[in-house]
């Protein structure tokens, strides 16, 4: 096979996730309002005090412009045509076997059957489908440890004081235009709570879907770990395959109190568009760590899906001798386009920062690493590491490195670096004279090279992304 | 159980084989020998079915059916290895999630059941032994970082794994100092059997020294000119190739 087969076959893959659950759902019309945020507010129920955050942070957003500084190109969406809230009619689930069928076929396309889920050693989910909560499972083995894991909208009614105390507060309202408009208009998401010394017995996972056509889909979650806790937490996300654009501009706040560790691993696949770039999610997710002293929170990202991505999961290093650690594997193919990357706020001291970023980059994609790295001043002995590699296939894709180092203390270190390199038709010969297929082949030497990263995620995840990697770069599916 | 018939390969525009005939029966060493240029590289990657180059007439048989219309990983589950000349290098792959990959993909081709985890990892400890590596050379990533004589020997511990019915080692002792060279000798002589083959490409006797050849090649411009046995190797080695180019010329 020569190189312009073996490219074409291996960028050629289409999403294997492209279909649409028939759910009766609740929606609104499009277009956003003052009167549309009551209503949201209304339709959930909420206390008046929400009700004034929502506006306010609207009247922020109003104020806002569309930032345009990320190396991203798209149309920019409008946002008066966008519906704010759907929900899945049919509520009230005690167990699995009341949800709606459809919903279940869904998830048994995706691979992700709440039973087999059930069966995985332990996995609590709070599964999200267009904004509402509709299954928690495990809630009773947390809450006797006193973790409280619920939906957003649940967590807003029985816990207000709580949300009321730690909402907004590392990613505040008019922390930039997409937040913003999360604040104001967010349907669900999910909230947890980890007592103090407690260690969460489970990895709690939250599954995100986007399902109704044109709905943006603007989930928030907050994480709160307090003294001497321990919590991982996975989400997941695969969005059917629809033909106009759709947005999706989360929220996650964590915070880690004292002595506190919080991992947070994502895998992400929503629908990167077809080969020639059409349909596809825009991804605009706004997700900040506060640690304490002592704390400790590590982003893990997989990122193959999205038309546009732009996100940063960043860490606040406040407390003294806390840590922050980003690991993340994007990959882009077709026309897909990532910025991603990282920002390590060191300002306690003897804080520690460590960025592993590789980037994969296929089709006729783009792919940037963009992070930034600040000492501030007193962040004595404060150290970073960061280590961003790309890896291009073919010559029609495009790989970016940005990284911002900004120190202002003298004892603080940090060092960046960076590799740039190819699969070769060397290693691909190599490989198939062992007698590996080429499919085979490509999905060992990406494996191998984002290694480090997959190994930070728990190992049930880090199967289910290693498969993603190999789907979505290869031509084979299924 | 390999014939190659009047085998020609360009690449490019550019003739590199014009006429390669060589016959390997089981259980036979052949050596090839020739100075630089003369097309030795290039046999052994047409063998493997590189892309790169195209064969424009002649066959390559393997047990009298033509291998030419099959991919490189096919003719890998036929029981075809190549020794590379330069190893490449995988990142983040160790040696033995390689090796295991490689040796299950080839006996699933076969429609045997992969190896279980225990029985891999006692042939692992069996090719360690005859090729005097440690065990600790397993958990390091594919030729990353690896010394020459180190990227020769995982390249043999390979073929052992593999049991090949047919080896071809390209330059296998390049850049081999005169130990690694004897355990590299050793490691092949291990695995000859009646059934096993072998074609040695070498500059150099040193080799042929440890890795007895029942017979001996000499290849110049693209064609097999001269043939015979040990004996020849020895006079290559006192007297050169010049005299074999005259007597093409």
């Amino acid at each position: 096979m020569s190189q312009d087969e073996l490219l074409h076959e291996v960028t050629a893959s289409e999403y294997k996730y492209g279909f649409y659950s028939d759910v009766e759902t609740d929606r609104i019309a499009a277009g956003l309002s003052e009167d549309v945020i009551r209503m949201i507010s209304a339709k959930k129920g909420e206390p008046e005090w929400m009700t004034d955050w929502r506006l306010d942070a609207y009247r922020v957003w109003k104020e806002m412009t569309e930032p345009e500084w990320a190396n991203v190109h798209y149309e920019k969406p409008d946002f008066q045509a966008i519906s704010y809230y759907a929900a899945p009619v049919k509520k009230q689930i005690n167990s699995l076997d009341e949800l709606d069928p459809e919903l279940l076929k869904t998830f048994e396309k995706l691979g992700i059957s709440l039973d087999e889920q059930k069966r995985l050693s332990g996995v609590a989910m709070d599964v999200v489908v267009d904004s509402v909560s509709v299954a928690t499972t495990f809630k009773k083995t947390l809450a006797e440890k006193g973790i409280i894991f619920c939906s957003m909208s649940e967590a807003i009614q029985e816990h207000p004081e709580m949300v009321k105390k730690y909402l907004g507060t590392v990613v505040p309202k008019s922390d930039n235009f997409y937040a913003a408009l999360n604040s104001a208009v967010f349907t669900d998401g999910s909230f947890c709570y980890i007592p103090k010394g407690v260690r969460c017995p489970m990895e709690l996972s939250t599954y995100f879907r986007i399902n109704e056509a044109g709905t943006g889909q603007f989930e928030r979650t907050l994480l709160v770990a307090d003294e001497d806790s321990y919590v991982s937490y996975l989400e997941g996300c695969t969005a059917p395959q629809r033909d106009e654009n759709q947005l999706h501009a989360a929220v996650v706040e964590l915070v880690a109190l004292d002595r506190a560790e919080i991992k947070y691993s994502t895998v992400q696949n929503w629908y990167p568009g077809d080969s020639e770039g059409k349909g596809g999610v825009y991804n605009f997710v706004t997700k900040r760590g506060i640690c304490e002293s002592h704390a400790k929170i590590s982003w893990t990202q997989v990122e193959t899906g999205s038309a546009v991505t732009w996100k940063y999961p960043s860490c606040i290093l406040k407390g003294d001798y806390s840590v922050g650690e980003f690991y993340s594997v994007a990959v882009t193919n077709h026309r897909q386009q990532a910025d991603t990357g990282t920002k390590m706020i060191h300002l306690g001291r003897h804080t520690k920062s460590t960025i592993i970023s590789k980037g994969i980059s296929a089709g006729r994609s783009h792919n940037t690493y963009r992070g930034l790295v600040r000492m501030g001043p007193r962040a004595e002995h404060a150290r970073n590491f960061s280590q961003c590699d790309s890896l291009l296939m073919g010559d029609r894709c495009g790989a970016h490195t940005f990284p911002y180092i900004e120190v202002k203390n003298a004892t603080a270190r940090t060092e960046h670096e960076a590799t740039t390199s190819k699969i070769g038709e060397d290693q691909i010969f190599y490989c198939q004279q062992r007698g590996l297929d080429m499919e085979a082949a490509i999905a060992l030497i990406i494996n191998g090279y984002a290694k480090d990263v997959l190994n930070q995620l728990p190992m049930e995840f880090a199967v289910e992304a290693q498969k993603l990697l190999a789907i979505s770069l290869e031509g084979s599916v299924g | 159980m390999l014939e190659i018939k009047n085998l020609h390969a360009s690449i490019g525009d550019k003739e590199i084989l014009r006429g390669v005939n060589l016959t390997v029966k089981p259980g036979e060493v052949h050596a090839i020998m020739g100075p630089n240029g003369s097309g030795k590289s290039t046999l052994s990657s047409v063998i493997a079915g590189r892309e790169d180059y195209e064969v424009t007439s002649g066959d390559i048989l393997w047990d009298g059916q033509s291998i030419l219309e099959l991919a490189p990983e096919q003719r890998a589950h036929l029981g075809l290895f190549l020794s590379f000349q330069y190893p490449v290098e995988i990142p983040g792959v160790s040696v033995s999630n390689f090796v295991k990959t490689a040796l299950n993909a080839v006996r699933t081709a076969r429609g045997e059941e992969p190896l279980d985890a225990s029985a891999m990892l006692k042939k692992m400890r069996e090719a360690l032994q005859l090729l005097e590596m440690d065990k600790g050379f397993l958990s390091r990533s594919l030729n990353e970082g690896f010394s020459g004589g180190e990227k020769k020997r995982n390249e043999i511990f390979q073929m052992a794994m593999l049991e090949p019915r047919l080896a071809i080692l390209d330059e296998t002792d390049s850049g081999l100092d005169i130990d690694a060279l004897r355990i590299v000798a050793q490691g092949v002589n291990g695995l000859r059997s009646p059934k096993a083959s072998f074609v040695v490409i070498t500059h150099y006797q040193r080799l042929l020294d440890y890795i007895v050849p029942d017979v001996v090649h000499v290849l110049y411009k693209g064609r097999i000119v001269k043939t015979g046995d040990k004996t020849l190797a020895q006079d290559l080695e006192v007297r050169g190739y010049d005299w074999i180019k005259k007597e093409v010329e």
